[in-house]
Parts: structure tokens; sequence; C-alpha cells
């Protein structure tokens, strides 16, 4: 029976939280508006950052050392160091290339020639390992530590695009967090306001509610319902307009510029959803919990 | 016996001895002015009809405010159904108000529901299942001569009816105790008459009824019990009593 009432009870608080945001339309549409507004601008600018940091990812994935051998070094010393470069945990791969390789890439490459039309192979004694970095602000330690392994002659560095990419990682990162955490506390207080004004509105309702002997949680549990629906509504706006804003945009630059697309690469549509779906559901729902929570408990002392 | 049985034992004897209301030397101050009840001690016991009476500012609404909890008296003891009033917890107050009906001058009505249910919604909260609901909300709305109207929004009703479904909310859940305060006040005689019909008859079926009113008229053709307050105190408590011209004027 006990059971039975609380089902009830469930059911009507549920029903009343529904309710509510139809019998306040006009309240419901500007907390929805105020949270897809910020949830929005949050959205896009998470995608730019997110494409920044791919971008500049992607450009790093080709910055590299070279390593040359000490003359002399026999076909196995070399195979021992590639191994001893290969186990380093900083390294996302290494690539072996001999002298003969190295010479039938370069003129097929740059002298669009076959390697018979020259008499012999003028980079003898340039076997080369090149070693891709997962993190470029690790090069240099990376470079050391090779240097001083011995058979090693020489490590080339990619010096200067890789303190300006990792430069560039770390200012991004920065910024990054800076202005989401401003568009947050932004959103917080801009939708938090929205919900306490729309619970102004209805103290007296409360107040009846409370006259007549409501529990906290029988007056509560339908606003924090309307606030968290009114979250997801206005979460889910945004994430629909911006999924398919970057879709068209990405067939747009595709389309109209390739050059640009030929030279960037964007993010798929997915990646920016996997992290920006959930986050977005999860502030504005969550937005709408705490802010009607926390502003109908100030009415509830009746 | 269990501490339950034992304090509700003990609330029993208390109302029995004291009465359903009994206020022991209560003063209730505001951070400014003089208190708005100075040292009043009053006792109303069951199925009593009682009208309090008494210029603005003479600490009627306070009195009421006291009552229904919203206020706690800043010294002196209050015991309604035999409990301390004071020593009620914040998350017990719901339970405590759902043995108070009341009604209000201004019937604060849920004004986007309709008559069925803003009486429903005084059911709801006590987790009363639907059928009963189906089955009580219209008993008691015929009782206040508004079975017709239950589909109707608030806002389309006279001032009497809303005042009528006023009632009929406060009485669904059978109170002890009918708090009125000022029921009267924004009706026409014919409709006064008709609410006051209706808080006799309620009387009559054992609730006890504490009025506050301005309403000379009414009072005196009662014939109730009448309690005169003045600048927070009680000036005279007559059985069948009358307001007097005197109860009315400033000092």
């Amino acid at each position: 029976m006990k059971m039975m009432k609380r089902i009830n009870t469930f059911f009507y608080t549920m029903g009343q939280g529904i309710l509510n945001i139809f019998r306040n339309k006009w309240f419901s549409l500007a907390s929805v508006a105020t949270v897809a507004a910020c949830l929005f601008l949050l959205g896009v600018f998470f995608a730019l950052v997110a494409n920044v940091q791919h971008i500049v990812r992607t450009v790093q994935e080709d910055i590299c050392l070279t390593v040359f051998f000490v003359e002399g070094t026999t076909k196995e010393q070399e195979e021992e160091i590639h191994e001893a470069i290969d186990s380093r945990e900083e390294v996302l791969r290494t690539d072996y290339r001999s002298e003969d390789e190295e010479w039938q890439r370069f003129s097929r490459d740059y002298l669009h020639a076959d390697v018979e039309d020259f008499p012999g192979n003028p980079l003898t004694g340039m076997d080369q390992i090149r070693v891709y970095i997962k993190d470029i602000a690790k090069q240099e330690d990376l470079a050391i530590y090779i240097e001083s392994i011995p058979g090693v002659k020489l490590v080339r560095r990619s010096w200067d695009l890789a303190n300006v990419l990792t430069a560039i990682n770390n200012l991004i990162s920065v910024v990054f967090v800076f202005i989401i955490a401003i568009l947050l506390v932004v959103s917080i207080f801009l939708i938090g306001n929205t919900v306490s004004i729309g619970i102004s509105i209805r103290r007296e309702e409360i107040n009846i509610m409370k006259y007549i002997g409501a529990s906290d949680f029988f007056v509560r549990a339908p606003f924090v319902l309307e606030g968290m629906i009114i979250g997801l509504a206005g979460s889910s706006i945004p994430l629909i307009l911006i999924y398919n804003g970057y879709n068209t945009l990405l067939y747009y630059v595709k389309d109209q510029f390739t050059v640009l697309s030929n030279i960037l690469d964007f993010l798929p549509v997915k990646d920016i959803f996997h992290f920006l779906t959930p986050v977005s559901l999860l502030v504005g729902v969550g937005i709408g919990f705490f802010g009607s929570m926390s502003t109908i408990r100030k009415h509830l002392h009746v | 016996m269990t501490k339950k049985e034992e304090r509700l034992k003990k609330q029993q004897q208390i109302m029995e001895e004291k009465g359903i209301i009994y206020l022991d030397n209560v003063t209730k101050s505001y951070s400014t002015g003089s208190p708005a009840i100075n040292g009043i001690t009053l006792s109303i016991h069951k199925g009593e009809f009682v009208f309090i009476v008494g210029d603005s500012g003479s600490g009627k609404s306070t009195l009421i405010r006291l009552l229904l909890r919203e206020l706690t008296a800043t010294t002196g003891e209050i015991y309604v159904m035999g409990q301390n009033v004071a020593k009620i917890r914040h998350g017990k107050i719901p339970q405590y108000r759902r043995n108070l009906g009341v009604v209000f001058q201004d019937f604060r009505l849920l004004n986007d529901r309709n008559v069925y249910d803003n009486v429903a919604f005084a059911q709801r909260v006590v987790e009363v299942p639907n059928r009963e609901i189906r089955r009580n909300v219209p008993a008691i709305l015929a009782t206040v001569g508004l079975a017709g109207k239950y589909k109707a929004k608030t806002t389309q009703l006279s001032g009497g009816e809303q005042q009528r479904v006023a009632l009929a909310r406060a009485l669904v859940n059978k109170p002890s105790i009918l708090l009125a305060d000022e029921p009267t006040g924004n009706l026409d005689p014919h409709n006064s008459w008709e609410i006051m019909g209706l808080l006799e008859e309620i009387n009559e079926r054992g609730t006890t009824v504490v009025v506050v009113t301005h309403n000379r008229e009414i009072v005196n053709a009662m014939k109730k019990r009448v309690i005169a307050m003045k600048k927070g105190i009680i000036v005279s408590d007559m059985e069948e009593g009358v307001y007097n011209d005197e109860d009315d004027e400033e000092n």
C-alpha cells in the first residue's frame, strides 16, 4: 500500500514537472533559449579549438629526429640501435632507411630519375633511422639519449618547428581552459538567474503548497524535474545545430576550398561529438538541476 | 509502551486538560516596533467555534501565522493538539499542517489549475490513492455547493465560489481544526453569509473552527465565542459574545 502511494506520488510529481513547463511556457522558452545560447557558444568554441589542436597534432606527427651512424657500423649494430630507440616510451614509431633505399627515394622524388641512371650512390654511409615522437616537447631529451648510444654519429632535430608547435599547443590549451571556464561561469549565472526569476514568480504557488502541508520533496520535485527538462532541451538544440552546421561547413570547405582541405586535416563530426554530446547534456541537465534546487530552497521556509 | 505511544498519550492528556489550541503567555516580537502579540494566554477546546476580532495591527493574523507554524513565538509556548508547536522540526511541519485546514481572505488558489485539481492537490500531498481522490473530491465539492463546477478554472469563478473552493481544499483531508483568516473579507454580504453558514455546518460535524474577522454583523448575529484583541493583547473573551465598537477603537 505504502509502495503504491509512493508510485502514485512519483508519477504525480513527474506529471506536474512536465505540466509546469507548459503552464509557464514563456518562462520555459526563455530558459531553454538561455541554456541553448550558452551551450551553443561553448560547443562552437570547443569545435574550433579541437580542430586547431588536431591540425597542430597532425603537423607534429611529421616532425622527426634523423639518426645517422658512425662510419663502419655494421648492419647488426644498426639493428641493435634501432631496437634500443624503438623500446623508448616517448617514441611513436621509427622508420629505418638504408643508404640504398634513401638514394632510391631521393632520385625518384627529387631527380625524377632511376638510380641506374647514376654511376654510384652519393648517399653511401647515410643509413638512417627516422624517429617520430609522441610529444615533441620531449624531442630534446630523446635526442640527447640517442646521441649517447655508441655508434650514433649525429641526431638531426627539427628545432624551430617543434618549438613553435609546442608553444602554440600550450597556448591553445591555456586559452581553451580559460575561455571554457568563463563560458561555463557565465552560463551557470545566466541560467541560474533565469530559473530563479521563474521560481520567484511562482513563490505564491510554493507558499500555498506549504500551507496545505506539502513536504519539501513534494514542492521541490516538479520544479527540479522542470529545470532538468529545460536543461536537456536547452542542451539538445545547440547539439543539433552544431552537428548540422559543422557537417555543412566541412562539405563546403571540401567543395570550395580543395587546397585548404588538402593542407588542413579537419576533425570528423563524430570525433567532436564524442566529447561534446555528454559534456553538453551533463552541463545542461546539471545546471537545470542545481539551479532549481538551490533557488527553491530559499522559498521553502514558509 | 513505545516512545511514540507515550508521546501520543501525553499529547492527548494536554489536549484534554488545556484544549485543542493552548497559548501560554505567548509574545511575538519583530525586529522593530512593539510586540505584535504580547503575553497572550488562551485556550480553545475541541469542537468550539471562535471568532477573533480586532482592528488592523491587533495581532490577529500574527496569531494565525503562529498557529500555522509559519512564525515561532519569541517567548511562551503554543500547543496545538497537544503538540508543542515550537518543538516541531522543519521536516515535520508539513505533517503538522495537514491537521489544520486554512482559508485566507485572498483565497490563495492555484490559478493555473481547475477546481478539481485545486482540491485534489490537498489530497495528493498526503498521498491519498487516486481512487479515493476521485471519490472524495466530488463529495466535498458537493458539500460546498460546487459539484457542477469541478472543471472550471478558478479565475472563471466569483469571489464567493473561489472561497468555497478554498474551503473544500481546507476540509477535504478532514482536519481537526479550521483556521479562517478574514474568510469574508473579499465577499459581498450574500456570499459572506453563505460561507459562514458552511463554516457553522463544518463546526457542527466536529471540526474546531477559528475565524479571524472584521465583519461585525456576522459576529454579532452568530452568537459564538468572541475573543477581541487590541495591540497584541486580549481585551475580552466572551461566550456568545459580540463585536463591540470599543473593541475596534484605538486607545
